[in-house]
């Protein structure tokens, strides 16, 4: 077990927590916290895969930026604990295994893929490349230019549509 | 061999994923439902970011940016309607919301 293993497993179990925490936490502000979570070792997960930029980007924009608006909406509505209504006991006795089996249908044959034998060169890799975020910005400014435009464009009728939306008609 | 094989992250991803559908179906809180339509799309990043590295392209990384830049966007919407629905309904609870519901 190298330390690039252990630091997988132990984020990926990290990560697993928080998601499962996420759905048994009955507060949603434990809920939120449970998100966090997911995305903090998300984030190291992306720094062992060698992309440092989308690292700080996870950091800053979604544990950041989006889950603190989680937050104030919570507060801002003063969420309370769930109600738990009572499911159809054809959810309880197969759904749940279904989807449990849907579940390990895909882990397998992702695992048995032929993508399954590459090997993903991040940290510890022989050709761990250093200048990963200047090729990115090139690409992003240069190949994905008109995409890029046009993401501004779609955050600027967000901003209006959350605004016209949140606005309290007297 | 000292890096971990991409099966592993796309297998994490797969859990995730699921873990996140788990918690749209089953919770009951708008806000709630929000975060694991969130947990989803993280999920998906890690298999593009995986992707990417696999195979040396950056381009998996570009879509990573658009889909945090994308979500950033909808949850700013998603929120404006939540807060509108608890003004309007008095209540954050999805069973109680059932106007349009056949």
């Amino acid at each position: 077990m190298s330390v690039p293993f252990i630091l997988f497993f132990i984020c990926a179990a990290v990560a697993v927590l928080g998601a499962v925490l996420l759905i048994v936490a009955r507060e949603p502000v434990h809920s939120a916290l449970a998100v966090i979570l997911v995305m903090m070792a998300l984030a190291v997960l992306y720094l062992l895969l060698g992309a440092e930029f989308i690292a700080a980007v996870q950091v800053i924009v979604y544990a950041g930026a989006v889950m603190v608006l989680f937050v104030f909406v919570i507060m801002l509505l003063n969420a309370g604990v769930e109600v738990r209504t009572n499911y159809s006991k054809i959810a309880k006795y197969v759904g749940v295994p279904l989807g449990f089996f849907l579940l390990l249908e895909v882990a397998h044959w992702m695992w048995r893929s032929a993508i399954g034998t590459t090997v993903a060169n991040g940290v510890g890799a022989v050709n761990s490349n250093a200048v990963d975020t200047a090729e990115l910005s090139k690409l992003l400014f240069r190949d994905y230019l008109f995409p890029f435009e046009v993401t501004s464009i779609l955050v600027l009728i967000a901003i209006v549509g959350a605004l016209v939306l949140a606005k309290r008609d007297e | 061999m000292n890096v971990v094989p991409i099966s592993y992250y796309l297998v994490l991803s797969a859990v995730l994923f699921g873990l996140g559908v788990v918690g749209f179906v089953f919770k009951r809180n708008i806000i709630t439902i929000y975060m694991a339509i969130e947990v989803m799309l993280n999920a998906v990043n890690l298999a593009f970011v995986a992707f990417a590295r696999a195979h040396n392209q950056l381009d998996g990384l570009v879509f990573v940016f658009f889909v945090i830049v994308v979500a950033a966007a909808e949850a700013a919407v998603g929120l404006a309607i939540v807060i509108t629905i608890a003004h309007n309904r008095r209540t954050l609870n999805v069973e109680d919301v059932n106007l349009l519901k056949f």
